[in-house]
Protein backbone atom coordinates (compact mmCIF):
# COMPACT_ATOMS: atom_id res chain seq x y z
CA UNK A 1 0.00 0.00 0.00
CA UNK A 2 2.61 2.33 1.45
CA UNK A 3 5.30 1.15 -1.73
CA UNK A 4 1.62 1.59 -4.28
CA UNK A 5 1.06 5.27 -2.76
CA UNK A 6 4.86 6.55 -3.71
CA UNK A 7 4.81 5.06 -7.16
CA UNK A 8 2.01 6.93 -7.95
CA UNK A 9 3.19 10.41 -6.04
CA UNK A 10 6.67 9.62 -8.24
CA UNK A 11 4.63 9.64 -11.27
CA UNK A 12 2.50 12.57 -10.60
CA UNK A 13 5.95 14.33 -9.23
CA UNK A 14 7.76 13.90 -12.88
CA UNK A 15 4.51 14.50 -14.60
CA UNK A 16 4.50 17.95 -12.60
CA UNK A 17 8.42 17.71 -13.35
CA UNK A 18 7.80 20.65 -15.26
CA UNK A 19 5.72 23.00 -13.62
CA UNK A 20 8.25 22.66 -10.40
CA UNK A 21 11.51 23.52 -12.53
CA UNK A 22 9.75 26.48 -14.26
CA UNK A 23 11.84 29.50 -14.06
CA UNK A 24 15.72 29.10 -13.81
CA UNK A 25 15.77 25.37 -14.81
CA UNK A 26 13.73 26.13 -18.05
CA UNK A 27 16.89 27.46 -18.74
CA UNK A 28 18.57 24.90 -18.07
CA UNK A 29 17.26 22.25 -19.55
CA UNK A 30 16.81 24.10 -23.10
CA UNK A 31 21.02 24.52 -22.66
CA UNK A 32 21.52 20.82 -21.60
CA UNK A 33 19.25 19.41 -24.79
CA UNK A 34 21.26 22.03 -27.23
CA UNK A 35 24.66 20.03 -25.31
CA UNK A 36 22.81 16.90 -26.63
CA UNK A 37 22.66 17.94 -30.44
CA UNK A 38 26.11 19.41 -29.97
CA UNK A 39 26.87 15.89 -29.16
CA UNK A 40 25.03 14.40 -32.20
CA UNK A 41 26.59 17.12 -33.87
CA UNK A 42 30.16 16.03 -32.77
CA UNK A 43 30.06 12.60 -33.50
CA UNK A 44 28.26 12.40 -36.80
CA UNK A 45 30.81 14.66 -37.98
CA UNK A 46 33.69 12.32 -37.23
CA UNK A 47 31.39 9.97 -39.10
CA UNK A 48 30.58 12.21 -41.66
CA UNK A 49 33.68 13.30 -42.69
CA UNK A 50 34.44 9.42 -43.40
CA UNK A 51 31.78 9.17 -45.51
CA UNK A 52 32.25 12.45 -47.63
CA UNK A 53 35.88 11.62 -47.89
CA UNK A 54 37.32 14.51 -46.04
CA UNK A 55 39.13 12.00 -43.48
CA UNK A 56 40.55 8.37 -44.66
CA UNK A 57 38.22 5.84 -43.24
CA UNK A 58 39.86 4.62 -39.87
CA UNK A 59 37.20 1.49 -38.18
CA UNK A 60 38.48 1.62 -34.72
CA UNK A 61 37.63 5.62 -35.18
CA UNK A 62 34.21 5.23 -36.66
CA UNK A 63 33.02 3.00 -34.17
CA UNK A 64 34.09 4.90 -31.12
CA UNK A 65 32.30 7.52 -32.62
CA UNK A 66 29.32 5.34 -33.14
CA UNK A 67 29.33 3.82 -30.00
CA UNK A 68 29.31 7.62 -28.78
CA UNK A 69 26.64 8.44 -30.73
CA UNK A 70 24.26 5.27 -29.89
CA UNK A 71 24.73 6.48 -26.02
CA UNK A 72 23.86 10.42 -26.60
CA UNK A 73 20.67 8.94 -28.52
CA UNK A 74 20.27 6.49 -25.50
CA UNK A 75 19.71 8.93 -22.72
CA UNK A 76 16.11 9.33 -21.22
CA UNK A 77 16.16 13.16 -22.38
CA UNK A 78 12.67 13.47 -20.87
CA UNK A 79 13.70 15.90 -18.15
CA UNK A 80 15.05 18.23 -20.83
CA UNK A 81 11.87 19.09 -22.31
CA UNK A 82 9.94 20.22 -19.71
CA UNK A 83 6.42 21.93 -20.19
CA UNK A 84 6.74 25.72 -21.16
CA UNK A 85 10.47 25.54 -22.78
CA UNK A 86 8.84 26.20 -26.05
CA UNK A 87 10.06 28.72 -28.99
CA UNK A 88 6.91 30.77 -27.88
CA UNK A 89 7.15 30.73 -24.17
CA UNK A 90 11.39 30.64 -23.32
CA UNK A 91 13.94 32.57 -25.15
CA UNK A 92 16.99 30.81 -26.87
CA UNK A 93 15.45 27.66 -28.77
CA UNK A 94 13.56 26.92 -31.81
CA UNK A 95 11.74 24.03 -30.39
CA UNK A 96 7.88 24.46 -31.60
CA UNK A 97 5.09 24.09 -29.13
CA UNK A 98 3.76 21.63 -31.26
CA UNK A 99 6.68 19.06 -29.69
CA UNK A 100 4.18 18.85 -26.83
CA UNK A 101 0.75 18.28 -28.56
CA UNK A 102 2.12 15.32 -30.42
CA UNK A 103 3.95 13.33 -27.55
CA UNK A 104 3.13 10.18 -29.41
CA UNK A 105 4.60 11.21 -32.50
CA UNK A 106 7.65 12.95 -30.81
CA UNK A 107 8.35 9.89 -29.40
CA UNK A 108 8.15 7.67 -32.44
CA UNK A 109 10.29 9.80 -34.30
CA UNK A 110 13.19 9.59 -31.35
CA UNK A 111 12.82 6.18 -31.15
CA UNK A 112 13.41 5.89 -34.85
CA UNK A 113 16.62 8.10 -34.13
CA UNK A 114 17.90 5.30 -31.28
CA UNK A 115 17.54 2.73 -34.03
CA UNK A 116 19.18 4.58 -36.40
CA UNK A 117 22.27 5.12 -34.34
CA UNK A 118 21.90 1.21 -33.51
CA UNK A 119 22.54 0.68 -37.00
CA UNK A 120 25.12 2.96 -37.27
CA UNK A 121 27.39 1.15 -34.16
CA UNK A 122 26.86 -2.08 -36.53
CA UNK A 123 27.96 -0.78 -40.04
CA UNK A 124 30.84 2.00 -38.62
CA UNK A 125 33.38 -0.54 -37.94
CA UNK A 126 32.29 -2.71 -41.09
CA UNK A 127 33.70 -0.88 -43.77
CA UNK A 128 33.06 2.32 -45.45
CA UNK A 129 30.39 1.49 -47.68
CA UNK A 130 28.07 0.42 -44.67
CA UNK A 131 29.03 3.48 -42.98
CA UNK A 132 27.69 5.34 -45.51
CA UNK A 133 24.38 3.97 -45.69
CA UNK A 134 23.85 3.74 -41.99
CA UNK A 135 24.57 7.92 -42.23
CA UNK A 136 21.78 8.87 -44.88
CA UNK A 137 19.35 6.90 -42.84
CA UNK A 138 20.24 8.88 -39.60
CA UNK A 139 20.02 11.85 -41.80
CA UNK A 140 16.93 11.30 -42.41
CA UNK A 141 15.78 10.48 -38.56
CA UNK A 142 17.29 13.90 -37.80
CA UNK A 143 15.43 15.35 -40.61
CA UNK A 144 12.32 14.05 -39.89
CA UNK A 145 11.58 15.20 -36.72
CA UNK A 146 13.40 18.74 -37.50
CA UNK A 147 11.02 19.24 -40.23
CA UNK A 148 7.96 19.03 -38.03
CA UNK A 149 9.29 20.33 -34.92
CA UNK A 150 11.50 23.32 -35.21
CA UNK A 151 11.11 26.51 -35.89
CA UNK A 152 13.75 29.35 -36.98
CA UNK B 1 -21.59 68.31 -74.02
CA UNK B 2 -22.94 65.28 -75.38
CA UNK B 3 -19.82 65.15 -77.14
CA UNK B 4 -17.72 65.37 -73.79
CA UNK B 5 -19.77 62.39 -72.34
CA UNK B 6 -18.82 60.41 -75.60
CA UNK B 7 -15.09 60.94 -75.51
CA UNK B 8 -15.46 60.01 -71.58
CA UNK B 9 -17.66 56.98 -72.72
CA UNK B 10 -15.23 56.23 -75.20
CA UNK B 11 -11.48 56.27 -73.41
CA UNK B 12 -13.42 54.29 -70.29
CA UNK B 13 -14.58 51.36 -72.90
CA UNK B 14 -10.49 51.34 -74.33
CA UNK B 15 -9.65 51.71 -71.00
CA UNK B 16 -11.33 48.50 -70.46
CA UNK B 17 -10.34 47.10 -73.62
CA UNK B 18 -6.56 47.50 -72.66
CA UNK B 19 -7.47 45.89 -69.23
CA UNK B 20 -8.78 43.20 -70.62
CA UNK B 21 -6.21 42.70 -73.25
CA UNK B 22 -3.34 42.87 -70.99
CA UNK B 23 -4.93 40.42 -68.20
CA UNK B 24 -6.32 37.76 -70.45
CA UNK B 25 -4.95 34.30 -69.39
CA UNK B 26 -2.11 33.18 -71.63
CA UNK B 27 -1.75 30.01 -73.27
CA UNK B 28 1.22 27.63 -74.16
CA UNK B 29 1.78 26.73 -77.54
CA UNK B 30 0.22 23.67 -78.18
CA UNK B 31 2.07 22.52 -81.00
CA UNK B 32 5.08 22.20 -78.97
CA UNK B 33 3.78 19.04 -77.41
CA UNK B 34 2.57 17.02 -80.41
CA UNK B 35 4.69 13.93 -81.14
CA UNK B 36 6.32 13.60 -77.78
CA UNK B 37 6.08 10.50 -76.00
CA UNK B 38 6.03 10.84 -72.28
CA UNK B 39 8.42 8.70 -70.37
CA UNK B 40 6.80 8.68 -66.62
CA UNK B 41 10.40 7.00 -65.17
CA UNK B 42 11.74 10.24 -65.95
CA UNK B 43 8.76 12.26 -64.91
CA UNK B 44 9.93 10.75 -61.50
CA UNK B 45 12.99 12.33 -61.54
CA UNK B 46 11.68 16.08 -62.64
CA UNK B 47 8.70 15.29 -59.78
CA UNK B 48 11.32 15.29 -57.39
CA UNK B 49 13.05 18.24 -58.43
CA UNK B 50 10.39 20.27 -58.68
CA UNK B 51 9.20 19.38 -55.64
CA UNK B 52 5.71 19.00 -55.97
CA UNK B 53 4.96 16.51 -53.34
CA UNK B 54 5.65 19.13 -50.37
CA UNK B 55 3.36 21.30 -51.22
CA UNK B 56 0.34 18.50 -52.39
CA UNK B 57 0.11 15.57 -49.97
CA UNK B 58 -2.20 16.29 -47.07
CA UNK B 59 -0.91 18.42 -44.23
CA UNK B 60 1.39 15.97 -42.19
CA UNK B 61 1.45 13.15 -44.66
CA UNK B 62 4.00 11.40 -45.18
CA UNK B 63 5.75 11.69 -48.62
CA UNK B 64 6.92 8.04 -49.18
CA UNK B 65 7.90 6.15 -52.80
CA UNK B 66 3.80 7.11 -53.98
CA UNK B 67 2.16 9.94 -52.58
CA UNK B 68 -1.30 11.13 -52.26
CA UNK B 69 -1.00 14.29 -53.98
CA UNK B 70 -4.75 15.14 -52.35
CA UNK B 71 -3.84 19.32 -51.46
CA UNK B 72 -5.32 21.07 -48.23
CA UNK B 73 -2.03 22.32 -47.10
CA UNK B 74 -2.32 25.78 -45.68
CA UNK B 75 -0.15 28.61 -47.24
CA UNK B 76 -0.30 31.97 -45.27
CA UNK B 77 1.05 35.14 -46.62
CA UNK B 78 0.64 38.62 -47.09
CA UNK B 79 -2.37 38.66 -49.04
CA UNK B 80 -4.45 35.93 -47.48
CA UNK B 81 -4.06 32.41 -46.54
CA UNK B 82 -3.44 29.93 -49.93
CA UNK B 83 -4.94 26.33 -49.45
CA UNK B 84 -2.99 24.11 -52.44
CA UNK B 85 -5.15 21.70 -54.22
CA UNK B 86 -5.48 18.25 -54.93
CA UNK B 87 -3.13 17.36 -57.74
CA UNK B 88 -3.89 13.68 -57.44
CA UNK B 89 -5.03 11.69 -61.11
CA UNK B 90 -8.90 11.80 -59.82
CA UNK B 91 -10.59 12.48 -62.91
CA UNK B 92 -12.94 14.27 -60.75
CA UNK B 93 -11.62 15.87 -57.39
CA UNK B 94 -8.08 15.88 -59.07
CA UNK B 95 -6.00 16.74 -62.63
CA UNK B 96 -6.52 13.20 -64.03
CA UNK B 97 -8.91 14.12 -66.45
CA UNK B 98 -6.47 16.96 -68.18
CA UNK B 99 -5.01 17.06 -71.18
CA UNK B 100 -0.74 17.51 -71.76
CA UNK B 101 -2.23 20.79 -72.95
CA UNK B 102 -4.23 21.97 -70.15
CA UNK B 103 -1.48 20.60 -67.47
CA UNK B 104 1.30 22.88 -69.13
CA UNK B 105 -0.99 25.87 -69.48
CA UNK B 106 -1.59 25.26 -65.40
CA UNK B 107 2.63 25.07 -64.91
CA UNK B 108 3.88 27.05 -67.11
CA UNK B 109 1.09 29.73 -67.33
CA UNK B 110 -0.39 30.08 -64.27
CA UNK B 111 -3.70 29.24 -66.22
CA UNK B 112 -6.45 26.93 -65.57
CA UNK B 113 -8.36 24.85 -67.99
CA UNK B 114 -11.32 26.75 -67.58
CA UNK B 115 -9.37 29.88 -68.09
CA UNK B 116 -8.31 30.99 -65.02
CA UNK B 117 -5.40 32.87 -63.51
CA UNK B 118 -3.54 30.83 -60.55
CA UNK B 119 -2.31 32.91 -57.59
CA UNK B 120 1.28 32.98 -57.54
CA UNK B 121 1.74 30.32 -54.37
CA UNK B 122 2.14 28.16 -57.28
CA UNK B 123 5.76 29.24 -58.80
CA UNK B 124 4.39 28.88 -61.93
CA UNK B 125 6.65 31.82 -62.94
CA UNK B 126 9.62 29.65 -62.40
CA UNK B 127 8.34 26.68 -63.80
CA UNK B 128 7.27 28.60 -67.03
CA UNK B 129 10.96 27.31 -68.65
CA UNK B 130 10.27 23.74 -67.83
CA UNK B 131 11.11 21.65 -71.21
CA UNK B 132 7.95 20.02 -72.91
CA UNK B 133 9.52 17.02 -72.79
CA UNK B 134 9.80 17.07 -68.84
CA UNK B 135 6.85 18.49 -68.56
CA UNK B 136 4.76 15.79 -70.11
CA UNK B 137 7.03 13.18 -68.75
CA UNK B 138 6.24 14.61 -65.34
CA UNK B 139 2.11 14.43 -66.31
CA UNK B 140 2.73 10.66 -67.28
CA UNK B 141 4.37 9.89 -63.46
CA UNK B 142 1.84 11.73 -61.49
CA UNK B 143 -1.05 9.75 -63.47
CA UNK B 144 0.54 6.75 -61.96
CA UNK B 145 0.26 8.21 -58.82
CA UNK B 146 -2.78 7.19 -56.38
CA UNK B 147 -6.18 8.95 -57.02
CA UNK B 148 -7.43 10.99 -54.07
CA UNK B 149 -10.95 12.28 -54.07
CA UNK B 150 -10.71 15.15 -51.79
CA UNK B 151 -12.27 18.62 -52.66
CA UNK B 152 -10.12 21.74 -53.23
CA UNK B 153 -10.60 24.29 -49.94
CA UNK B 154 -11.30 27.68 -51.16
CA UNK B 155 -8.90 30.33 -50.85
CA UNK B 156 -9.50 32.47 -47.82
CA UNK B 157 -8.49 36.23 -49.25
CA UNK B 158 -10.01 39.18 -49.23
CA UNK B 159 -10.93 41.49 -51.51
CA UNK B 160 -8.87 43.09 -54.17
CA UNK B 161 -6.85 40.03 -54.11
CA UNK B 162 -9.99 37.98 -54.40
CA UNK B 163 -10.50 39.40 -58.11
CA UNK B 164 -8.54 36.98 -60.62
CA UNK B 165 -8.71 38.98 -63.58
CA UNK B 166 -6.12 41.63 -61.87
CA UNK B 167 -3.78 38.48 -61.74
CA UNK B 168 -2.95 39.22 -65.45
CA UNK B 169 -1.54 42.17 -64.34
CA UNK B 170 0.86 41.21 -61.91
CA UNK B 171 2.17 38.33 -64.38
CA UNK B 172 2.74 41.31 -66.64
CA UNK B 173 4.76 43.63 -63.88
CA UNK B 174 6.62 40.02 -62.43
CA UNK B 175 6.34 37.07 -64.80
CA UNK B 176 9.13 37.91 -66.40
CA UNK B 177 10.77 34.56 -68.10
CA UNK B 178 14.08 35.48 -69.17
CA UNK B 179 17.00 33.59 -67.30
CA UNK B 180 18.65 34.98 -64.27
CA UNK B 181 21.84 34.07 -64.87
CA UNK B 182 22.40 34.66 -68.71
CA UNK B 183 26.23 33.09 -69.17
CA UNK B 184 26.37 29.61 -68.31
CA UNK B 185 29.71 28.46 -69.64
CA UNK B 186 29.35 24.42 -69.11
CA UNK B 187 26.58 21.67 -69.36
CA UNK B 188 26.91 21.16 -65.37
CA UNK B 189 26.00 25.15 -64.84
CA UNK B 190 24.06 24.98 -67.50
CA UNK B 191 21.95 21.79 -66.15
CA UNK B 192 21.86 23.64 -62.72
CA UNK B 193 20.80 27.15 -63.75
CA UNK B 194 17.43 25.33 -65.09
CA UNK B 195 17.44 22.91 -61.23
CA UNK B 196 17.22 25.81 -59.42
CA UNK B 197 16.01 28.70 -61.65
CA UNK B 198 12.91 26.63 -63.13
CA UNK B 199 12.47 22.93 -61.15
CA UNK B 200 13.16 23.41 -58.03
CA UNK B 201 12.05 27.22 -57.91
CA UNK B 202 14.71 28.02 -55.20
CA UNK B 203 14.00 31.67 -55.57
CA UNK B 204 10.32 31.54 -54.78
CA UNK B 205 11.72 31.19 -50.75
CA UNK B 206 15.38 32.29 -50.92
CA UNK B 207 15.14 35.36 -52.94
CA UNK B 208 13.00 38.94 -51.41
CA UNK B 209 9.89 39.99 -52.61
CA UNK B 210 8.65 43.38 -53.17
CA UNK B 211 5.21 45.13 -51.89
CA UNK B 212 3.22 43.10 -54.54
CA UNK B 213 4.83 40.17 -54.15
CA UNK B 214 7.31 39.47 -57.05
CA UNK B 215 10.49 38.55 -56.62
CA UNK B 216 13.74 41.41 -56.60
CA UNK B 217 15.35 39.30 -59.50
CA UNK B 218 18.20 41.66 -58.67
CA UNK B 219 18.80 40.19 -55.11
CA UNK B 220 18.47 37.00 -56.32
CA UNK B 221 18.49 34.08 -53.57
CA UNK B 222 20.04 36.78 -51.03
CA UNK B 223 17.49 35.99 -48.34
CA UNK B 224 14.47 36.60 -47.40
CA UNK B 225 11.44 36.37 -44.76
CA UNK B 226 8.24 34.29 -44.98
CA UNK B 227 5.33 34.10 -43.37
CA UNK B 228 4.50 31.07 -41.49
CA UNK B 229 8.56 30.08 -41.52
CA UNK B 230 10.41 32.80 -40.63
CA UNK B 231 14.09 34.21 -42.18
CA UNK B 232 15.11 32.18 -45.35
CA UNK B 233 18.75 32.95 -45.87
CA UNK B 234 20.39 33.55 -48.14
CA UNK B 235 22.77 31.13 -50.12
CA UNK B 236 24.98 32.71 -52.99
CA UNK B 237 28.64 32.86 -52.15
CA UNK B 238 28.53 35.88 -50.16
CA UNK B 239 25.75 35.04 -48.01
CA UNK B 240 26.99 31.69 -47.06
CA UNK B 241 30.47 30.22 -47.19
CA UNK B 242 30.28 26.54 -48.26
CA UNK B 243 32.01 25.00 -50.82
CA UNK B 244 30.15 23.21 -53.60
CA UNK B 245 30.59 19.51 -52.13
CA UNK B 246 29.52 21.29 -48.97
CA UNK B 247 26.52 22.16 -50.73
CA UNK B 248 25.65 18.60 -52.95
CA UNK B 249 25.84 17.18 -49.50
CA UNK B 250 23.48 18.90 -47.64
CA UNK B 251 21.06 18.18 -50.26
CA UNK B 252 21.99 14.77 -49.92
CA UNK B 253 21.93 13.95 -46.58
CA UNK B 254 20.80 17.11 -44.57
CA UNK B 255 23.98 17.67 -43.07
CA UNK B 256 25.29 21.22 -42.81
CA UNK B 257 28.87 21.62 -42.50
CA UNK B 258 28.75 21.78 -39.36
CA UNK B 259 26.24 18.62 -39.19
CA UNK B 260 23.47 20.42 -37.74
CA UNK B 261 20.64 18.98 -40.21
CA UNK B 262 17.72 20.88 -42.02
CA UNK B 263 14.60 21.48 -40.62
CA UNK B 264 11.52 23.45 -41.50
CA UNK B 265 10.28 23.28 -45.55
CA UNK B 266 13.91 22.80 -46.14
CA UNK B 267 13.85 19.33 -44.65
CA UNK B 268 11.18 18.53 -47.18
CA UNK B 269 13.81 20.04 -49.99
CA UNK B 270 16.50 17.68 -48.78
CA UNK B 271 13.98 15.10 -49.32
CA UNK B 272 13.41 15.81 -52.80
CA UNK B 273 16.94 16.40 -53.44
CA UNK B 274 18.16 12.70 -51.69
CA UNK B 275 15.80 11.65 -54.46
CA UNK B 276 17.88 12.46 -57.34
CA UNK B 277 20.63 11.02 -59.17
CA UNK B 278 24.14 12.86 -57.93
CA UNK B 279 25.28 14.56 -60.74
CA UNK B 280 21.80 16.76 -60.69
CA UNK B 281 22.74 18.03 -56.93
CA UNK B 282 26.38 18.49 -58.21
CA UNK B 283 25.05 20.68 -60.98
CA UNK B 284 22.85 22.75 -57.99
CA UNK B 285 25.85 23.37 -55.98
CA UNK B 286 28.04 24.51 -59.02
CA UNK B 287 25.52 27.06 -60.13
CA UNK B 288 24.82 27.94 -56.80
CA UNK B 289 28.19 28.39 -55.81
CA UNK B 290 29.30 30.41 -59.34
CA UNK B 291 26.58 33.27 -57.85
CA UNK B 292 28.16 36.36 -57.25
Amino acid sequence: MANKLLTSLTLMASMTAGAAFAGGHIEGAIKARQGQMQLYAHYLGILGGMARGNADYDAAAAQAAADNLLAVASLNAGSLWPQGSDMDSAEGTRAKAAIWENFPDVGAKSMALTSAAANMATAAGTDLDALRAAMGDLGGTCGACHKAYRGR
Amino acid sequence: MGRFIRLIFALALLGLAVFFFVTRPGQVDSASFDGLTPDPVHGKDVFHAAGCASCHVAPKAEIGDAPVLAGGQAFPSDFGTFYAPNISPDPVAGIGGWSAVEFANAVQKGVSPAGKHYYPAFPYVSYAKITPQDLVDLKAFMDTLPAAGEANMPHDVGFPFSYRRALGGWKLLFGGSDWVVTDVSTPELERGRYLVEVLGHCGECHTPRNALGGLDRAAWLTGSVLPGEGKVPGITPSELDWSPEDIAYYLESGFTPSFDSAGGAMAHVVENMSKLPAEDRNAIAAYVASLP
